[in-house]
């Protein structure tokens, strides 16, 4: 079969590579810009096809839960939201990586704090990468720039999940949700039967069979130096995702004199932003962190001798900065710019802070 | 070949599937194509514009803040893009929702009576067609064959009777776009 082209909307690409990647269960609840995601998932009703399960739960709360259910029963399932919708998943978010179980979280940002604005926007880095939900855990986060990336990443995030047992997330924001692009699908896998799940996923609750011990999911723990345990084991976990995990993308890197650090819709921009900035004779490169957690931290690192300053570039007020910053270590200056609140910045805008806070 | 185009105006004159129907265009061409609405409260009744890029090459920003082609069908949207067309560019204006001709020099400025057009042919359907008919005309981007091919993609099947009927709008909207 040969492949086919196709022009969707970034939310919509997370749909088809959902029923595509043989995904199990999706659990939602609708708010702007993500809707199209649970919409486009009803229109497939993959139900009738693969026999993934799609649900509007009553809460964003209600729907974080039953992936956790599902999780825990070794299937392979999502939920999507926005950010006031992610806030109120992260308890379910904190358990599930305390349970260690695989699960894929879609977060299609807008502004913030609070209900905010249903513009696009970056504000939700901190909550992302740093916890956002209570305890010592990290999310596997991706930042998806593209429609095609949207739709390659589903995959990618059940992936990465799975292998390491522990949740990913793909963060985008309003503009990759919206936007249309062209797009390849991925490739049909069918889902797991349950005897794979049985053999590939001994942990999972799938009914007690005689000889075994009885499986317990849980992130519960009392008694402390067992609980400290837990926590030694996931930060192992965490110190060989960063090792072996992290995804970056360099655009005219190699002769720049300043770098931007810019990641999704931002890197998009900035690329403009580079062009503009190479015709007038500037030498600007854009290294594009693909994965948030684990952050491409030493190849930043490597470039601090190489270039005269680095701007961070974001729709926040300044988050990933402080991450470039730790990279670099106060070797290069590294300035930030930003536009706050679901405004977005074009390239000559960019352009124009690079000049002012750099050069 | 990059044309970078932005269609504004109101919440319902079809300015969002407009840009659908002429990225599904570039698309049957092969070109590389970026549709980036502004979405949200404003598409029920205020304005609503989306950003079209049509290029040979990987697209970068679908954000832009210059363009080469501004198709404004209200006032509010030529206040706020008639400055943002490139010098030498084109900005193309339905007479009937613009009280204030846009004022450039260094632009060519082209006037389509889109909305008096499909009033009279008793179908408001075709507004946006009839500008998109008048917009090939000045710029033939995308061929009419495919225009139909990416119309066919772009509506449900249940609509695929309509088809003629838009080919009809844009024959007529090439007709009538004249150059001020």
């Amino acid at each position: 079969m040969t492949e086919e082209v196709k022009l969707m909307k970034g939310n919509e690409a997370i749909a088809h590579a959902a029923v595509r990647c043989g995904a199990d269960g999706y659990f939602g609840y609708p708010i702007t810009p993500q809707s199209e995601i649970m919409e486009t998932l009803m229109e497939l009703k993959p139900w009738e096809t693969t026999g993934m399960v799609v649900l509007q739960a009553e809460s964003e709360v209600a729907a974080i839960n039953m992936v956790y259910g599902g999780a825990g029963t070794g299937k392979a399932v999502m939920t999507s939201s926005s950010s006031p919708g992610v806030s109120l998943k992260q308890e379910g978010i904190s358990y599930i990586a305390g349970a260690e179980l695989p699960c894929l979280i879609v977060n299609v940002m807008r502004g913030g704090p609070g209900l905010g604005t249903i513009q696009p926007s970056q504000a939700d880095y901190f909550q992302a990468v740093k916890g956002g939900g209570h305890g010592d855990y990290r999310l596997i986060t991706l930042a998806p720039a593209s429609v095609q990336e949207m739709a390659d990443f589903v995959a990618l995030g059940f992936d990465l999940a799975f292998k390491y047992c522990n949740p990913a997330m793909i963060l985008a924001d309003g503009i990759i949700g919206q936007m249309m692009e062209k797009v390849v699908l991925p490739p049909f896998r069918p889902r797991r039967t349950e005897e794979e799940i049985r053999t590939q996923m001994p942990w999972a609750v799938q009914g007690k069979t005689a000889g075994r011990k009885r499986n317990v999911i849980t992130s519960l723990e009392l008694e402390p130096a067992k609980m400290e345990e837990n926590n030694i084991r996931f930060q192992t976990k965490y110190k060989e995702i960063e090792k072996a995990e992290v995804r970056y993308e360099e655009i005219g890197c190699e002769d720049a004199d300043y770098l931007i650090i810019a990641f999704g819709s931002m890197a998009r921009i900035c690329q403009k932003t580079i062009e503009m900035a190479r015709a007038e004779g500037l030498k600007i490169g854009l290294l594009r962190p693909i994965t948030l957690w684990p952050f491409p931290t030493d190849i930043i690192s490597s470039y601090a001798d190489k270039v005269k300053g680095m701007i961070s570039v974001e729709l926040n007020a300044g988050q990933m900065v402080e991450d470039v910053r730790l990279a670099v270590n106060g070797r290069v200056k590294v300035e930030h710019f930003g536009r706050l609140g679901g405004i977005v910045p074009t390239p000559d805008e960019v352009l124009d802070a690079i000049k002012q806070k750099l050069l | 070949m990059k044309q970078e185009i932005i269609i504004a105006g109101f919440g319902g004159q079809g300015v969002l599937s407009m840009g659908k129907i002429l990225a599904y265009s570039g698309l049957m061409e092969n070109k590389e194509v970026s549709w980036m609405p502004s979405y949200g409260p404003e598409q029920r009744g205020g304005t609503a514009n989306v950003t079209v890029i049509l290029s040979d090459e990987r697209i970068s920003s679908p954000v832009l803040n210059a363009f080469d082609i501004a198709i404004i069908l209200n006032q509010p949207s030529l206040e706020k893009f008639e400055s943002k067309v490139k010098p030498g560019g084109i900005l193309i204006y339905d007479g009937y929702g613009i009280h204030q001709a846009p004022a450039r020099k260094d632009i060519q400025v082209y006037r389509i009576d889109a909305m008096d057009t499909a009033n009279e042919m008793k179908n408001g359907k075709a507004f946006n067609m009839i500008v998109l008919g008048g917009l090939l005309k000045i710029a033939p981007m995308v061929s009419l064959e495919n225009v139909l091919k990416g119309l066919k993609k772009s509506l449900p099947e249940r609509h695929h009777k309509l088809i003629p009927m838009n080919e009809q709008a844009i024959l007529k909207g090439m007709e009538i776009i004249k150059k001020l």
